[in-house]
């Protein structure tokens, strides 16, 4: 039998399914991602990609296959603070009174005590996390008073300041001006060269071309999983809209 | 007169200290106040507003089971509290019917049960007392217990505080790094039925949901600050129960819903006057005459 070195892959995915209360939203999904690897997970809403998220970050169960998150359990990659979810902006309350300071230190929780007393690092980490999305004039703004972009920014600042070796992105692009579309991108390079992987979901097949090395197509299983110069094809993204051509999804000049 | 014993502020507050029942009723509902106040910001935050509503219903039986036992009533109203959560969650997930329909129909069904047990075990409950609270007429191990359960609650939730804040803001994110959210939850609903049980006393059974939610709305209205708001929250419970305590006693109202009247009337007032979200924007209005 073959034997796989888990260590090498930062995401495995063996045949995993996940259904809610019988009703299957992913089945037979695989995936491996080595460090240092984006790829962008496409397909339909209801596809099963934030089902995908879930299943990685423990969120939902399992209920076949296996998981392994640098050659360890889910669970301990949740102990280990390996893996940080950058939610959607519709994911979360906005109106929720909490400043971006507090949302950023959010992302230390998993390594402080108990009362969750940010130390010394803590605070260090939450600054240069913050510096690093260009908000520091924002510390203490609440949430609610934040452009779509900024509030995108203050959740990829928390999960750098989590110091996660893997990104999982929910659209990170929908809903943010250039300017933040443009450090969200100069972000994701200087992640790569840090050995970070990144797994981002999104609709806009511009993104996907620009940034992803590898792409994985899913309609509630994988559809194809590759190289993106390989995969990407208008035949493979076909099947994956569930036959709607590409001419019609990105207009037909493109 | 009685009238003129209140036209002056300082007799209107002094006149009812005098009697030791009031002096018990002011304390032990600004405590219970302070409890439900607290934990009014993450009910109103997680949006559980209905859960607390039908929490607060279905510690009936639980008060009546453990009263015709010779229990303590909170510990028969914890296990039917945190009891009617887990059938909700059962139902729930074995039906196609819709949770807010199960919620209705799980906590009504608790709360008939406790009305036919009360008509059953008559001798020694007083239904009204249950219904609608009885602050002035509270007993001495009322008391005791209802001090432990207060300090377990607030406790519990000073130490979870900031879990229990990203518990509600993002659960997600708390399960990625490890928190476990499963306790969080079941620990927000233990603190929902212990602060309901204290609640109960206070304004009763019907009104208890009052006490749960309306703090919790009233300081989201005027901060943006999760603290300040936890706060806000608590202080505006506490003056409630004196204001509800107070006015009861001169005007010989019924003493729970005159708390939650005063909580409902300064509801209003932040709805209307609320600087940056009321109606009427006072800091849009004094920014005006600047």
């Amino acid at each position: 039998m073959e034997t796989i070195n888990y260590q090498n892959f930062r995401i495995e995915a063996e045949n995993i399914c996940v259904d809610y209360n019988g009703k299957v939203a992913l089945y037979d999904a695989n995936l491996r991602l080595q460090p240092g690897q984006i790829c962008g997970l496409v397909g339909m809403n209801g596809a099963g990609k934030t089902t995908f998220f879930n299943a990685l970050t423990g969120f939902v169960n399992i209920s076949k296959g296996k998981i392994r998150i640098n050659g360890e359990s889910v669970r301990s990659a949740q102990k280990d603070q390996t893996i940080a979810y950058v939610p959607q902006n519709e994911g979360i309350d906005s109106q929720f009174p909490i400043s971006v300071w507090d949302v950023v230190m959010m992302g230390r929780y998993g390594s402080m005590n108990i009362f969750r007393c940010p130390r010394e690092s803590d605070v260090q980490a939450v600054k240069d996390a913050i510096e690093r999305v260009d908000l520091t004039d924002h510390l203490s703004t609440p949430i609610g008073n934040l452009s779509g972009g900024q509030r995108k920014r203050t959740f990829l600042a928390r999960a750098i300041a989590q110091r996660a070796s893997i990104l999982l992105l929910d659209e990170p692009f929908s809903g943010v001006d250039i300017r933040t579309e443009k450090l969200i991108s100069e972000l994701f390079i200087q992640f790569k060269n840090e050995g970070k992987t990144i797994l981002l979901s999104t609709h806009d097949m511009i993104h996907v071309r620009e940034f992803c090395d590898l792409v994985l197509l899913i309609n509630k299983t994988v559809v194809a999983y590759g190289e993106t110069s390989e995969v990407f094809t208008p035949e493979n993204i076909t099947t994956t809209f569930g036959g709607i051509s590409p001419d019609f999804l990105f207009g037909p000049e493109s | 007169m009685e009238l003129c014993s209140f036209l002056t502020l300082d007799s209107f507050i002094t006149d009812p200290l005098t009697h030791d029942f009031m002096r018990k009723a002011l304390l032990m509902s600004s405590l219970v106040a302070a409890v439900c106040g607290f934990l009014s910001s993450y009910l109103t935050l997680k949006g559980w507003a209905l859960m607390g509503d039908a929490v607060s219903h279905s510690v009936m039986p639980g008060v009546v089971v453990a009263y015709a036992l010779g229990l303590p009533f909170s510990l028969g109203a914890f296990i039917f509290g945190v009891g009617s959560v887990a059938l909700i969650g059962f139902i729930k997930q074995k039906s196609r019917v819709k949770e807010d329909t199960v919620i209705g129909l799980v906590f009504t069904g608790f709360f008939a049960l406790g009305i036919v047990l009360v008509s059953k075990i008559k001798s020694n409950i007083d239904l009204h007392s249950i219904l609608f609270g009885s602050p002035l007429g509270i007993s001495l191990s009322d008391v005791k217990q209802t001090i432990f359960i207060s300090l377990l609650v607030v406790i519990l939730l000073s130490i979870f505080r900031k879990d229990l804040m990203l518990y509600c803001f993002d659960p997600r994110h708390a399960k990625t790094v490890g928190i476990n959210v499963f306790f969080l939850h079941y620990l927000l609903l233990t603190c929902l039925s212990l602060a309901a049980v204290v609640g109960l006393q206070s304004v009763g059974i019907i009104l208890v949901v009052a006490m749960l939610i309306t703090p919790g709305a009233t300081a989201y209205l005027l901060t943006d600050k999760f603290d300040n708001m936890t706060v806000i929250s608590v202080l505006s419970a506490i003056i409630s129960s004196l204001i509800g305590i107070y006015v009861s006693f001169w005007f010989d109202l019924e003493t729970g819903g005159s708390i939650v009247l005063a909580q409902t009337f300064i509801f209003l007032f932040a709805f209307l006057f609320a600087p940056r979200y009321g109606i009427f924007k006072l800091k849009k209005l004094f920014a005006g005459y600047k």
